[in-house]
């Protein structure tokens, strides 16, 4: 064991914190990065398998929807708007592959660290409390988000998908949306006891947002009755922030409206959050 | 009430609790309890599963929070200095926290980090570590394919990377092999003479017998007796036990025969016990009686048999 023998009653403190005693209280930025460096290191061991199905599955959207589908719609119709098919639906499946990486982030793995490897648990044991947790965790999200998102507009665009600069502004769009349903869905997870709930989610709340979210087609296409079940999903709000900046037909106060409405999903997700994790790891 | 050691006093207490009480929803699990750990002993919980332990080491650790009564660690509340006492402790939890796809090295940084070391300073207190708990070779390695005994070894490792003052570890050793349980107690031991001051459940008298300095007894979230192993058995037991094996579905029936053999007769339900000073005589005696057992042992009494004696139930079912 390493003793102390350089600190004196002058420094109580030692600078070291491998050293036994007092030390010098961590900062808050030491404690998330603690968090995210773990996180990095996981995904150092796995970023392989899960590069692959992040690039792979919208990339079949991207061929299926944008250019066979678009074939047809911009053949018949010209467009959508007179925007093409591919520039229309594009900066959408951008929005929504966030989605579903918020999806597959904020599910199994949160659930694991809570209830099976308990690697959360090994956290609070240390200096870290619930804050530190979350914050280093929801930032290695932005991180995938950011990832996923750069890869699949980098291909998107090599295929036309974009007309314009300003679609580089969809990138941050993405993460905002990503976040959106990342920080509520971390609630949910932290009160599940295994992963029955997940499925409920993917089937009736993400399938259907995709679909019905203004993605594949203007939510003005819907039943009247259905367009207001829109407004309240963060998707929509995603894919229509994403649209305008990528073909530049930008309504600034909607577009406000719209960052504003995904701002408050994570908001009020982070409060959610931590009152969920601090009740089911805090016990 | 209690039999002590040594006066439980003065500034070289690092751990005191007073009418510390834990409740879920309207369970008590810990029910108003005192106890004092002073620097270097080693200090343990004994009782069976359900008795409160583990909810007591969660509120020690400053993870849980307390429900009712007064703790203090280094003379700071967990309440308002949880972090700050926390970077002082060291947690061996009951089921291994590690992350079993990493590295047993990767697996002591990371936990290093979270204490705010250097990666420098990480990785010289990982490889002293390692050579502790006998894992060098294995620092390369994945963690899933380790023995249990090699896991737990390592999760004491991790727990030591702050360089602790207090090691908690809750049942260390349960679930492992009798040779990994030799192995790891000659671990603890030599931490407890590097200075560091161990507290420990368990539901295993012998592990409470080898390890603890100072013990209390727990049953039903209370604390039905403290001392040392010797002081309690000395107090609540009798030097030897004579166990008694008969032919019969029901031993009861034999207990009033043995009646007046020793001070005292236990009757479990495939055996008897004969609390006395003296097995070899209450044998002769039992044997002169008439009585013929199936089979007859002495032995020494142990931590056991005090727990039998608190509580009328045995530790392990």
């Amino acid at each position: 064991m390493a003793a102390a023998t350089t600190t004196g009653r002058e420094a109580p403190v030692p600078g070291d914190r491998a050293q036994h005693g007092i030390r010098q209280p961590l900062s808050s930025s030491e404690r998330w990065l603690a968090v995210f460096g773990y996180l990095l290191t996981v995904y150092k061991r796995t970023w392989r398998g899960s590069i692959i199905g992040r690039f792979l599955s919208p990339l079949f959207f991207l061929l299926s929807m944008g250019v066979g589908l678009g074939a047809l719609v911009d053949d018949r119709a010209g467009g959508v708007d007179g925007t093409p098919y591919l520039q229309f639906v594009v900066p959408a499946i951008v929005a929504t592959q966030a989605m579903w990486v918020a999806m597959g982030e904020s599910t199994y793995q949160v659930l694991g660290y809570i209830k099976w490897n308990m690697g959360y648990h090994a956290m609070l044991a240390t200096p870290l409390g619930v804050r530190d947790i979350l914050v280093g965790h929801l930032l290695s999200i932005v991180g995938h988000l950011t990832v996923a998102t750069a890869i699949f507009m980098a291909v998107a665009a090599l295929f036309g998908g974009f007309s314009s600069w300003w679609a580089l502004l969809c990138l941050t769009i993405a993460v905002l949306t990503g976040m959106a349903f990342t920080v509520p869905i971390f609630a949910f997870t932290a009160r599940q006891e295994g992963d029955s709930g997940f499925n409920i989610l993917f089937r009736w709340v993400m399938t259907p947002l995709m679909l019905f979210s203004g993605t594949f087609f203007p939510i003005s296409q819907l039943p009247g009755w259905m367009q207001p079940l829109a407004w309240v999903t963060p998707l929509w709000h995603g894919v229509e922030s994403s649209r305008q900046v990528a073909t530049g037909q930008v309504d600034w106060p909607l577009l406000a409206l719209h960052l504003l409405v995904l701002v408050a999903f994570v908001a009020v997700g982070w409060v959610l959050a931590v009152r969920s994790f601090t009740k089911r790891l805090v016990t | 009430m209690f039999a002590s050691v040594a006066p439980v006093t003065g500034d070289n207490i690092l751990l005191s609790a007073k009418g510390l009480t834990k409740t879920f929803g309207d369970f008590t699990a810990v029910d108003g309890i005192d106890f004092a750990v002073r620097k270097g002993e080693a200090f343990g919980f004994l009782g069976p599963n359900g008795a409160g332990k583990s909810s007591t080491m969660r509120m020690v650790g400053c993870v849980s929070p307390v429900s009712g009564g007064e703790l203090r660690l280094f003379g700071q509340d967990p309440a308002t200095a949880g972090p700050a006492i926390r970077a002082r402790l060291g947690v061996v939890p009951q089921r291994d926290s590690l992350d079993e796809e990493l590295t047993v090295e990767e697996n002591l940084w990371i936990y290093g980090r979270y204490f705010g070391l250097s990666r420098k300073e990480v990785r010289a207190r990982a490889a002293e570590l390692l050579d502790f708990a006998q894992l060098t070779e294995r620092a390369k390695d994945k963690v899933d394919p380790l023995s249990g005994g090699m896991k737990r070894r390592l999760t004491i490792a991790r727990s030591l990377i702050n360089s602790p003052e207090i090691l908690l570890l809750d049942e260390p050793t349960t679930g492992l092999d009798p040779q990994a349980r030799h192995v790891l107690w000659d671990r603890l031991f030599r931490l407890k003479r590097s200075g560091v001051t161990l507290v420990l459940t368990t539901h295993y008298m012998d592990e409470a017998e080898q390890l603890c300095d100072r013990l209390v007894v727990m049953d039903h979230g209370k604390i039905v007796a403290e001392g040392s192993p010797r002081q309690l058995i000395d107090e609540y037991s009798t030097r030897e036990v004579l166990e008694l094996r008969f032919d019969a579905e029901d031993h009861k029936d034999f207990a009033e025969q043995v009646t007046g053999v020793g001070k005292r007769v236990e009757v479990l339900p495939d055996r008897l016990l004969v609390y006395t000073d003296d097995g070899d005589e209450a044998s002769a005696v039992v044997h002169a009686r008439g009585i013929e057992p199936l089979s007859s042992l002495v032995r020494r009494s142990t931590l056991e048999d005090v727990f039998l004696h608190l509580t009328g139930r045995t530790l392990v079912d």
